[in-house]
């Protein structure tokens, strides 16, 4: 199990939290300016790397804030934890 | 080392050759799990490529294939699936026979769990659905699935009672390591190369077309590149570029320890998370659902056991005073409508098998038998042509959550 630091409430059992996949995933400005290729690349393609991996999390059993994490996705390691609206750590 | 005592026996025969990588092939396969093995065989077997290596980055068929609860069924709601599935059950009935080997494989039937309304419903139209495309379904009252296994719980005054269950009596389970023993020994027959510890690390494309790919073993050309990496298939698929709608999941199985035969079928709930069946050997062979995060290591969160544990010992009240002997998890690639995709890429000469997520093993001779015919004519089979990456532009999905999502 993950031991995830909430940004607000601290280290966590990973049950706690709900998991909202890639991070920084913007909706398109104008959908209907989009190709169907630009559309499904949007819908349903999302980054899967063996690596560093920025993503979303919900402390849905405690403060039920979203927040953002880079965690490195071949070791599980989690390298940063920071708050939605900021910008992903360089160094991660 | 001191020379071997004398009077142990010789080394049984090794099932296969383990080749030395050639300079080129016809084709390269990339991953030597039950889907490269199938794939390797078919090509030789049905089109005569015997020019033909599968490549394999650890030892052959040690990834999801030798983790896999072994559930084989076909009983999938949508035509296109039906169609791919039933081929591969279909196959899978004259299997040993074909490749001259024992599979243990043991047609025990799989149920299905309905556990509220709307699982009701789903069920009877997947059973509906089943028959019209000719495979053997019923739907079966909660006394009836009590017969067919005596030690499911059917009282209603459970969490989540058991309101009834789709049945396929042809659907069961068989031994994966002789699966996987079986197609890689009737390829090697037939002249497949088998190389082990042979990581690809990169694929050249030139001119938009795949001519060979890296590998910790130095370059190999190749005529066709072949991919099927299951778990690891956006890694690979990435190094010519060619994005996967994937992403990639753990998903956890456990055993408990031998136990006299108890259970005569498969059960499988996709409302509570878990499937179960009883090995030849006597062990519960159990799943549960993938871990919510995206991760390529190859074990899962405890709390998933937890939940498949409480779940199981509801519908199997009789299981309390068993021990879990060992888990293990594997690395599953998972799409967004919980079907495969098979098929050419845009990369020319460069195929995908991938995306079969937590329910590829029941499909091992049926895949490979479709993709083989995909790689060997550079045009998709009809059986996996519904599959291609292109549908996710399209708008065509084959969505299978209810037929797929966490079960097998
Ligand atoms: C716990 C668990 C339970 C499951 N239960 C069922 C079930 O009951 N019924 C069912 O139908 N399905 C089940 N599945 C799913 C099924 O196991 C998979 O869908 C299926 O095995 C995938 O095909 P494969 O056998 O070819 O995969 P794998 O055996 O994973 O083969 C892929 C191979 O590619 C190799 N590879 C990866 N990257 C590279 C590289 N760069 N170079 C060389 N080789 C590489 C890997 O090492 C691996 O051996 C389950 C899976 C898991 C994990
Ligand atoms: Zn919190």
């Amino acid at each position: 199990m993950l031991l995830i630091a909430c940004p607000w409430c601290g280290p966590r059992d990973e049950a706690e939290f709900h998991y909202g996949g890639q991070a920084h995933v913007a909706h398109p400005d104008d959908p209907a300016a989009l190709s169907d290729e630009e559309w499904a690349r949007y819908l349903f393609f999302r980054d899967n790397p063996k690596g560093l991996f920025a993503e979303r999390w919900s402390h849905a059993a405690g403060c039920r804030r979203w927040f953002n994490a880079v965690r490195d996705t071949a070791t599980n390691e989690i390298h940063a934890v920071y708050r939605v609206g900021e910008p992903r750590p360089v160094n991660s | 080392m001191n020379p071997l005592p004398p009077h142990l026996p010789d080394h049984p025969d090794r099932l296969w050759r383990s080749a030395e990588p050639k300079r080129s092939y016809d084709v390269v396969i990339v991953g030597g799990g039950g889907h490269g093995l199938a794939t390797a065989y078919y090509l030789a077997k049905n089109h005569g490529i015997t020019d033909v290596a599968v490549l394999e980055r650890g030892w052959l068929a040690g990834g999801n294939m030798a983790r896999n609860t072994t559930i084989i069924r076909s009983n999938y709601l949508w035509d296109e699936s039906a169609g791919i599935y039933e081929h591969a059950l279909k196959l899978w009935e004259g299997l040993e026979e074909d490749l001259g080997y024992p599979l243990l494989f043991s047609q025990r039937g799989v149920l299905n769990l309905a556990h509220s309304l709307q699982d009701v419903r789903e069920s009877v139209r997947r059973v509906n659905a089943n028959r019209l495309n000719g495979v053997d379904a019923e739907w079966l009252t909660p006394e009836q699935v009590k017969e067919v296994c005596p030690i499911v719980e059917i009282s209603p005054d459970v969490r989540y009672p058991v309101l009834g269950a789709t049945f396929q009596p042809r659907a069961g389970i068989a031994k994966h390591d002789y699966v996987a023993w079986g197609f890689a020994r009737a390829a090697a027959d037939l002249g497949v190369d088998m190389i082990e510890h042979c990581e690809v690390t990169g694929l050249d494309v030139r001119d938009g077309r795949v001519t060979g790919v890296r590998t910790t073993r130095g370059p190999i050309a190749a005529k066709k590149v072949a991919l099927a990496a299951a778990g690891h298939s956006s890694v690979v698929a990435g190094f010519a570029g060619v994005a996967l709608p994937l992403q990639s999941h753990p998903l956890q199985a456990l055993v408990s320890e031998l136990l006299e035969p108890v259970h005569p079928t498969v059960v499988m709930s996709n409302a509570v998370h878990v499937y179960v069946s009883q090995a030849h050997k006597g062990e519960l062979v159990m799943g549960a659902g993938i871990d919510a995060a995206n991760s390529y290591r190859q074990r899962g969160a405890f709390h998933i056991i937890e939940r498949q544990m409480a779940a199981a010992l509801e519908l199997f009240p009789v299981f309390a005073r068993a021990h879990v002997l060992r888990t293990w998890g594997g690395v599953v690639d998972v799409t967004p409508d919980a079907s495969p995709v098979v098929g050419l890429t845009p990369v020319e000469d460069l195929y995908v098998n991938c995306g079969w997520g937590t329910g590829g093993f029941k499909a091992t001779p049926g895949v490979g038998w479709c993709y083989a015919h995909t790689v060997a004519t550079g045009e998709p089979h009809p059986l996996n042509a519904p599959f291609s990456l292109d549908r996710f532009t399209t708008g065509r999905l084959v969505d299978e959550h209810g037929a797929a999502a966490v079960a097998h």
